[in-house]
Formats: C-alpha cells, structure tokens, sequence
C-alpha cells in the first residue's frame, strides 16, 4: 500500500495553473490511474487553481496552497488559498454561471464530474478549501475482487 | 502555446500547438480577434487541435467567446482532429451545440 505526499505553495499567477497540473499529474501517477483518469486529474486540477487566481485574488496575486497525498490507494488533493470566499457556494456551482462572456462556468462542474469526490469550504473574506479525491477504477475493481 | 492562422477564402482556420487554459487563452482570443478584426470578408473559424493537447473551462469559454464573434456575421465555428478526451469534455461542456466537429480539414472548409 503506497504512502505519501506533497506539500507546495506558490502565488496564484496564471502560468502556476500549468505548473499545478503538472505536479499533480505527476504525483498521481504513482497509483494506477490509467491515461483517461489522468487528464481527468488534470482538468480538475487546473479548475481548482484558476478558480484561485481569478476569483480568490481578483486583484492581486495571494498564495495557494496545494497539499496531495496518496493513503490507501486514493489521491487527494487539497487547493487552499486565503482569498475572498464564496459567499453563495449553491450559486457558484450553477452549470454556466459567470459574471464573464468569456467564461462557461463549468469549472466547478468539472470539479465535481472528474473527481470521485470534491467538497468546498468557504467563507466569505476567509478563503477556499477544495478537497478532491479520486481512487483509480482498476484499484476499485481490484478490491472488489477480493470481497 | 503555438497559434499558426490561414486564410482560405471566407475561412480562417487555427491551428492550436499546446495547452488552452487560463494562462494562454487571452492570446488565443486576441490573435483571432486581430485577424477578424482586420478581415471582415472571414465569415468561418476552423479550429485544428491535432496539437492541442489540453483544454480547461477557461479554453472552452475562449472558444465560445470566438463563437460569438463568428455568429455576428452569420459565420460557422468548426473544429478538425480534435482529439479523444478533448472531444468528451466538448459534450459535457454543450460546446458542441455550436461548434461542429469534422474529420477531415478537406471536409471542413467545404462548409462554404
């Protein structure tokens, strides 16, 4: 049963989002994610830091935090920053709610749909803690097999 | 990320080298706005992602926002080689409620 984890800050520019999925893509691929699971990861990865650098510290850049760890063969990822909050969390998670035409609103949709688990807290002025979980299928198969 | 225009008769076709996210998509929506803005005969947008080989929500909203420029002229927005995961998080998106997808270049420039 693999162990471990990884614990890094940076400031929330844009090209740090990049960066992220890298790590994470990375770290992840200590476990038996397959190729389709992976960019899943990504995805969800990359949604969760812009999230921070556009939203959490609109007007300048803060610091985010992204904790992963590997227990039981299940990934977790925590992205926390310092930022402003979400003030109606219900509202933000609205298919297709953005205040920018340039924007689908589907970050937190992403989130959700990737992941096998993903929960937000927050407050407003107090930041953001995304918790995203997700166990590889093969992993899942293979401890049904067992029972 | 690489951006590489052509112009073929009333169709602009992109071709998209890299990753389209947060950081990069501010390019990818100025260096088509440029070209539209300095071409108003372009009517179609094709985008070619043989090359791309990651999107987010912030890559997807760069899409729909050119989307919107090429509705303004009536104008049709299609993309060529998109690749497997790309085109799943296309469906779950609804981008392909206005944006075609096409096997081929060839069979996307005739749309005309």
């Amino acid at each position: 049963m693999k162990e471990n984890y990884l614990n890094i800050s940076f400031p929330s520019l844009p090209d740090n989002v990049s960066l992220s999925r890298v790590i994470v893509a990375s770290f992840a691929a200590q476990l038996d994610f397959t190729l389709n699971e992976l960019e899943e990861i990504r995805v969800a990865t990359s949604e969760a830091v812009s999230n921070c650098v556009i939203h959490a510290y609109p007007d300048h850049p803060g610091e985010v935090r992204l904790e992963l760890k590997i227990s039981d063969d299940t990934l977790m990822i925590k992205v926390i920053d310092e930022g402003c909050g979400i003030a109606d969390l219900d509202l933000a998670k609205t298919p297709a709610y953005s205040s920018d035409p340039e924007r689908m609103g589907l970050g937190l949709v992403f989130m959700e749909s990737f992941m096998d688990e993903m929960t937000i807290e927050s407050q407003p002025n107090q930041g953001t803690k995304v918790l995203m979980v997700k166990k590889p299928e093969r992993s899942k198969n293979n401890s049904h097999d067992c029972q | 990320m690489n951006l590489e225009l052509k112009r073929n008769g009333r169709v602009l076709t992109v071709q998209v080298s890299g990753e389209l996210d947060l950081s990069t998509s501010p390019t990818f929506r100025s260096r088509i706005e440029e070209e539209l803005g300095n071409d108003q005969e372009i009517k179609h947008l094709i985008l070619d992602l043989k090359e791309t080989n990651f999107v987010d929500s912030s890559g997807l909203g760069a899409i729909l926002g050119r989307y919107k420029s090429i509705a303004q002229r009536n104008g049709r927005l299609t993309a060529v080689n998109v690749p497997l995961h790309l085109q799943r998080l296309f469906e779950l998106s609804g981008l392909l409620k206005v944006m075609t997808i096409c096997s081929s270049l060839e069979e996307a420039q005739n749309i005309d």
